[in-house]
């Protein structure tokens, strides 16, 4: 026991014995406890390394109210519910499975542990314990396709995506949105990497997409290997998952940063109100999940004005991309005027927008 | 200038006694690690090698990480008693879980009785598949097997990974990498309720007793220890040495093969990106940790389960880093091999001039190869 628990532990005691009541008011201060589980190292400055700080934020937050442990570099296979389900034992009250491999572990566990509360983020399957979250990374995105394209002088925008799941591909069509609107004479050029994190494949990427012209390079993967091919090559980047101007300073534009705090926070605090109810969460600029740490002074003021504008509009729901009329890019007509697309259709999306010269990959 | 000089007769009682006496002073080394980082080093201790298999639960975990790295190990210790380097178990093992995937996928709306031992066979024919390059590859071109193998592990890994992202992909599963999940026909029966203790473990088991019997009772398995001892007796005594290489590698193999499938039909029940998180490579220092021998290889498949979940454990209990599991892998295999190379070796302090130290590298090297055989 810790010795301000101990103060505390006597502090109740004796108030109890001296008002007469037993030890429940003890009782309620024991912290309650959050695990964690990470499918990276929490140094890989990326994904995992955003829901550290998320953790972090919720301890700084709580302080001794709360108890967090994580286990970090955890395989997507036969492992992870080995990890999760030891977490679930050791007591631990909300349980954050943060990568989408997680998802059947942590389906199987959450309906052995009816009484302890599941977050799995990014994945689609829900239980009465088992919730999930995602952040609306597009919103960010849309920000950095406008700035993108004011930057570009060969107007040839480069993209790395990593695999082609509905995220991504809301992605990289609401880039083309923003090209699109802000620029129509700038191309949108999409390379598939098939990882979120080889700092050698993404390198790779970036410097063919710049040998055929690109100058703004976007990037959906985790490692800042594009950013430093960008920096040596006086071409420009967009960080992504955490800030990543200090990668190169002269090529980073902005960095379009998933907060996981606020979210951590929001859903703890709702444990100890005991009002957590399983929902699939999907959060954006509004709420604080996703955030533009500041623009590089390279942009000219006028670029940078625009795009906190766009900001501020995305946060009152005046600026949303997914407005039809949108055709699909072999022409269909996909959201008709007047109508938006949902989340819930967002979340399945899998045709390209109108202007992307590419397929999706099989 | 340190010199090291036969000891002659090698010691059969020290050649055992060797990884008891690494997995000693592995655990001393971590007791100083653990008092340096301020971490109460008992605690520590009891909470890495104890507290993961305290209960019923946790035997059964211990179970379930070791079935793939015994199936695995216990293969190699066939090989390597030939003297054939097999480093492909990982992708032997990648391919058994695949093929067993492709099978598994075939029959996701049938709950027949024949549909698992199909997976598994196709399990195994992706591993014999996989190992049986190799093994072409070594006896009509004479191919370096450490080589080739190695090679072939990212190969596999990426097959996996394109039909994972490709062909077999889960229609339903919005394009992320997984596939649908198996039928329950197609899933290893638990052999123990309320634990994921599977039918892969009895297989393993039956694995292990099989290849003793092969090893010490067979005519086979003396063929394939004296090819291991020594190539040219081999040849002169009659053995067809292909046949054997063949026999040997298709042999461990199919047992990755089977350790895959099993990964895929069991605790996880579905295709996904990452099967193994290395047991194949985990399991060439079980085999040499046990002594190419059935019995060290069962202690030595559980010891190194054990590290895996401990470090899990120390994760969880102590918030101690994850390197910490690689960091007692790596001292207990650095043990072990020190430990057979004094076993083997004295040292003798010399005055010798630097001429010679090219030639103490290279005793040193022989040391350690031959300990390992």
């Amino acid at each position: 026991m810790k010795r301000r628990q101990f103060h505390k532990l006597l502090a109740g005691v004796v108030a109890g014995a001296m008002l007469g009541l037993s030890v429940p008011a003890v009782h309620a201060e024991e912290p309650l406890k959050v695990g964690f589980v990470y499918v990276g190292p929490i140094g890989d400055h990326g994904w995992s390394y955003q829901h550290d700080q998320g953790r972090l934020s919720a301890e700084a937050h709580f302080g001794d109210k709360i108890k967090t442990t994580y286990v970090e570099n955890v395989a997507e296979g036969a492992d992870a519910e080995r990890v999760i389900r030891n977490l679930a034992k050791a007591g631990n009250d909300i349980i954050f499975t943060t990568s989408f491999g997680f998802m059947n572990p942590t389906v199987k566990v959450a309906k052995q542990f009816p009484n302890v509360k599941f977050e799995h983020a990014t994945g689609y399957k829900l239980s009465d314990n088992l919730g999930t979250y995602v952040s609306k990374t597009y919103e960010g995105r849309y920000v950095a396709g406008y700035v993108a394209s004011q930057m570009t002088k060969t107007n040839k925008i480069g993209y790395i995506a990593s695999f082609p799941i509905p995220e991504v591909i809301r992605d990289i069509n609401t880039v083309q949105l923003a090209l699109a609107k802000y620029n129509p004479n700038a191309e949108l050029k999409i390379v598939w990497v098939n990882t979120w994190f080889d700092p050698g494949k993404e390198a790779d990427a970036a410097n063919a997409m710049m040998d055929q012209g690109v100058d703004v390079i976007l990037q959906h993967t985790d490692s800042p290997a594009a950013m430093q091919a960008a920096e040596r090559r006086g071409a420009f980047a967009v960080g992504q998952a955490s800030d990543m101007t200090h990668f190169g300073p002269k090529a980073h534009l902005l960095s379009v940063v998933d907060e996981w705090g606020p979210h951590y926070i929001n859903r703890i605090q709702a444990v100890m109100d005991g009002s957590w109810k399983s929902s699939a969460m999907v959060e954006g600029m509004k709420e604080g999940a996703i955030v533009i740490p500041g623009f590089n002074e390279s942009i000219p003021a006028d670029v940078t004005a625009k795009a906190k504008e766009l900001i501020a509009g995305i946060k009152d729901g005046s600026v949303y991309p997914f407005t039809g009329p949108l055709k699909d890019n072999k022409g269909e007509m996909k959201v008709p005027e007047g109508t938006k697309l949902t989340f819930a259709d967002l979340e399945k999306m899998d045709w390209y927008v109108e202007g992307i010269k590419a397929e999706i990959p099989k | 200038m340190i010199k090291l000089e036969p000891r002659g007769e090698r010691s059969r009682l020290m050649s055992w006694l060797s990884p008891i006496l690494a997995a000693l002073l592995t655990m001393l080394t971590g007791l100083v690690l653990f008092t340096l980082l301020g971490v109460d080093p008992w605690q520590a201790l009891t909470t890495i090698l104890y507290k993961p298999i305290a209960d019923t639960y946790g035997l059964a975990e211990l179970a379930v990480k070791a079935t793939p790295i015994l199936l695995c190990a216990i293969g190699l210790s066939v090989v390597f008693k030939a003297q054939i380097w097999n480093i492909g178990a990982e992708g032997q093992l990648l391919m058994g879980g695949l093929f067993g995937s492709y099978m598994a996928l075939q029959f996701l709306d049938n709950d027949s009785g024949y549909v698992l031992p199909m997976v598994l066979l196709a399990g195994v024919a992706g591993g014999l598949f996989w190992a049986g390059i190799a093994a072409i590859l070594k006896v009509q071109f004479n191919t370096n097997e450490i080589l080739t193998t190695i090679m072939m592990n990212y190969i596999a890994l990426n097959i996996l990974l394109w039909a994972v992202h490709g062909p077999l992909k889960d229609p339903e599963g919005f394009n992320f990498p997984e596939s649908a999940m198996f039928s329950q026909s197609a899933i290893l029966p638990v052999l123990i309720d309320d634990t994921r203790v599977h039918f892969g473990l009895a297989l393993a088991l039956l694995a292990v007793v099989a290849i003793w019997v092969l090893m010490s009772r067979s005519f086979v398995g003396f063929q394939i220890r004296v090819l291991g001892l020594d190539r040219s007796a081999a040849r002169l005594s009659g053995f067809r040495e292909k046949r054997l290489i063949y026999f040997a590698l298709l042999l461990s193999g199919g047992l990755a093969g089977l350790a895959g499938v099993g990964e895929v039909a069991g605790p996880i029940g579905q295709l996904i990106p990452s099967i193994s998180p290395g047991y194949g490579y985990a399991a060439i220092i079980v085999a040499f940790l046990g002594r190419l021998h059935p019995l060290g290889i069962v202690l030595a498949t559980l010891l190194m389960a054990l590290l895996y979940m401990g470090g899990e454990m120390a994760q969880i209990e102590l918030g101690l880093p994850l390197a910490l599991t690689s960091l007692f892998q790596g001292l207990l295999l650095f043990y072990l091999l020190a430990c057979d190379v004094l076993i083997g070796f004295r040292l003798r302090l010399t005055t010798s001039k630097p001429a010679t130290a090219p030639a103490a590298a290279v005793a040193t090297d022989t040391a350690v190869i031959e300990a390992r055989g």
